[in-house]
């Protein structure tokens, strides 16, 4: 049976908003994953140039290092955050303690709670905590100032004076997170056990002797050690991301605003997902 | 005046901006002039005209797609082309130029006096009791020595242009760029800024490169004028030549760039400048190119 005049219009146009909705949806996937490419590319770029001018610090006479601006740098970064990393992780090793304690308790293991917090810890939770922490602490201001200093024409002002923008500001912020996050992330370790230790002792009854000897069974310089190439590598994805966010920030206060957003979101998801390679290397490599 | 003046020379400098919507626009097409040293030139033209970007390519802020600006500072024996230079290369010449921004851009998490010794602290291996003269000199010359230890944020309009001409010229540079030196000023202090351009201009002895649309503070400081218009050069000439068309009747104007000059020196809201902008607005509503 044919349809009555008049029906193939409307259907026409139906069919033309679906295919056009579908290209709304195609265009607009493609313009994110482009950005997505366009911020990894330019955050690899960041870090190449920043590589560069750190060398040329180092070993180029003439080129400058700029040490006062690093080690203020490391106090704004590294000092003035350690009272923040210190409760946190205390907070970390108490949760971590009274999480496991049940499930320890009915197997009559309650003295393994300090293995595991000992390994969470120092492998994974000391870095890992830390690293977010900063990422809202230090990524955040550090986007939001440079951020700033884009819409004040500051960043204009310093290439005028022939002075590199990356030299001058990227620099010392990169090698300050990174050393201040190495750092934190032993203090982090410490402080993130004796939380444990204490909540095992005065808690669940775990006798310290006991406590410190399984510490000391469970835990190998290996595991201390790849805490800590983890949290530098966290350094550098903080550095480079709220760098490259502040730097790039455009349309004044909301876009410094969402610069200084964006570095604590991209900051958290690309240390988790960085994490999780690291976690899967070392699993594969026996380590 | 001879080639041999020429400090900066700019040759068909042609500038595009592609638009979120990925349409093109030309803000420079063409633009020839040059740049005699010791004179102050002043670069002027409607909002959107082309001037901050032309200033913006002279500081090597933006690159360009056509043209050539050249460079001759006193150190050098030929002009060189900026667009052949590495970053390091164009860095040298950047020592002999300072620039007034229209914000002052002063680092705002320095004093005043850190601001100026900043150029001096990075280019120079002079011991920092030194620089604290020379700091004390350049803040002396624009009357800012009383605010040498407050903060940016602690000044008025007036006295960020004042400590930001200070490091400006804290190394004595033999170009001066001025971006709208009298924005957001009041009439008195924009004067006060203009004498004391004109007073370093001659003290120094420096070539001035000065981007404004404020007229009276212009026809002040001008050696020779240069208007734009659409990314063009519409006319260049001495101060001279500016003031007479200004005040020339309207009837006794040959040339249709003569009467939209005068409209734009003047500052009347009617006339060839404003009837084309409109025409053309109409022309794109309707359709008609």
């Amino acid at each position: 049976m044919s349809d009555p005049p008049g029906s193939q219009a409307p259907k026409r146009a139906g069919a033309r908003a679906a295919v056009e909705s579908l290209g709304r949806v195609v265009q607009h996937r493609t313009d994110k994953a482009r950005a997505n490419v366009s911020f990894v590319g330019g955050l690899a770029g960041l870090l190449g140039t920043t590589a560069r001018w750190c060398y040329r610090g180092l070993f180029v006479p003439g080129v400058k290092l700029r040490r006062p601006a690093v080690a203020y740098q490391m106090v704004r970064v590294g000092i003035k955050a350690v009272p923040i990393v210190v409760l946190v992780q205390i907070f970390i090793g108490i949760i971590l303690a009274l999480q496991m304690a049940p499930t320890l308790e009915s197997y009559g293991q309650i003295e393994r709670v300090a293995d595991i917090i000992a390994i969470a810890i120092v492998r994974e939770l000391g870095p890992l905590i830390t690293a977010i922490v900063l990422s809202g602490f230090a990524g955040a201001s550090i986007a939001a100032e440079i951020g700033a200093m884009v819409e004040s024409e500051e960043i204009k002002a310093l290439r005028a004076h022939a002075l590199n923008p990356f030299h001058f500001l990227v620099v010392p912020r990169f090698l300050a997170t990174v050393t201040a996050l190495v750092g934190l992330a032993v203090i982090a370790d410490v402080v993130g056990v004796f939380g444990g230790f204490m909540t095992s002792l005065l808690i669940l009854d775990v006798p310290s002797q006991t406590y410190i000897d399984l510490t000391r069974e469970a835990l190998d310089l290996k595991d201390f050690i790849t805490g800590l190439v983890k949290a530098g590598v966290f350094g550098v994805l903080i550095s480079m991301i709220a760098c490259y966010q502040g730097l790039n920030a455009r349309g004044g206060a909301e876009g410094v605003g969402r610069a200084t957003t964006g570095t604590v979101v991209k900051c958290i998801v690309a240390l988790i997902g960085t994490d999780a390679v690291f976690t899967a290397v070392f699993y594969v490599w026996g380590i | 005046m001879s080639g041999a003046d020429v400090v900066i020379s700019v040759r068909d400098l042609v500038k595009s901006f592609t638009g979120t919507d990925g349409r093109e626009s030309r803000v420079l097409d063409g633009v020839s002039f040059d740049v005699y040293r010791g004179e102050t030139i002043v670069i002027m033209g409607g909002s959107g005209c082309g001037k901050s970007t032309l200033l913006n390519c002279l500081i090597g802020e933006y690159d360009f797609e056509g043209g050539r600006i050249e460079y001759r500072t006193k150190k050098m024996t030929e002009p060189r082309d900026i667009t052949r230079m590495s970053e390091d290369e164009f860095n040298e010449i950047r020592k002999h130029f300072g620039i007034l921004f229209q914000s002052g851009a002063l680092f705002n998490s320095m004093t005043v006096a850190d601001n100026v010794a900043l150029p001096l602290v990075e280019h120079s291996e002079v011991d920092r009791a030194v620089i604290d003269v020379v700091v004390t000199l350049k803040l002396q010359q624009v009357k800012m020595l009383p605010h040498r230890d407050k903060m940016p944020a602690q000044l008025s309009g007036g006295q960020k242009k004042r400590a930001a001409l200070a490091r400006a010229t804290a190394l004595d540079p033999e170009i001066l760029f001025y971006d709208e030196p009298s924005a957001g000023l009041d009439p008195v202090t924009s004067a006060a800024i203009d004498e004391l351009m004109m007073d370093l201009s001659k003290k120094l002895q420096v070539t001035s490169v000065v981007v404004t649309h404020e007229m009276d503070s212009a026809f002040r400081i001008a050696d020779r004028m240069v208007m734009l218009d659409k990314g063009r050069v519409l006319r260049i000439g001495p101060r001279s030549e500016f003031e007479v068309i200004r005040d020339a009747p309207l009837e006794s104007l040959a040339t249709d760039d003569e009467r939209l000059l005068q409209q734009f020196l003047n500052g009347y809201s009617s006339g060839p400048l404003t009837d084309a902008q409109g025409m053309s607005e109409f022309e794109k509503l309707i359709g008609v190119r």
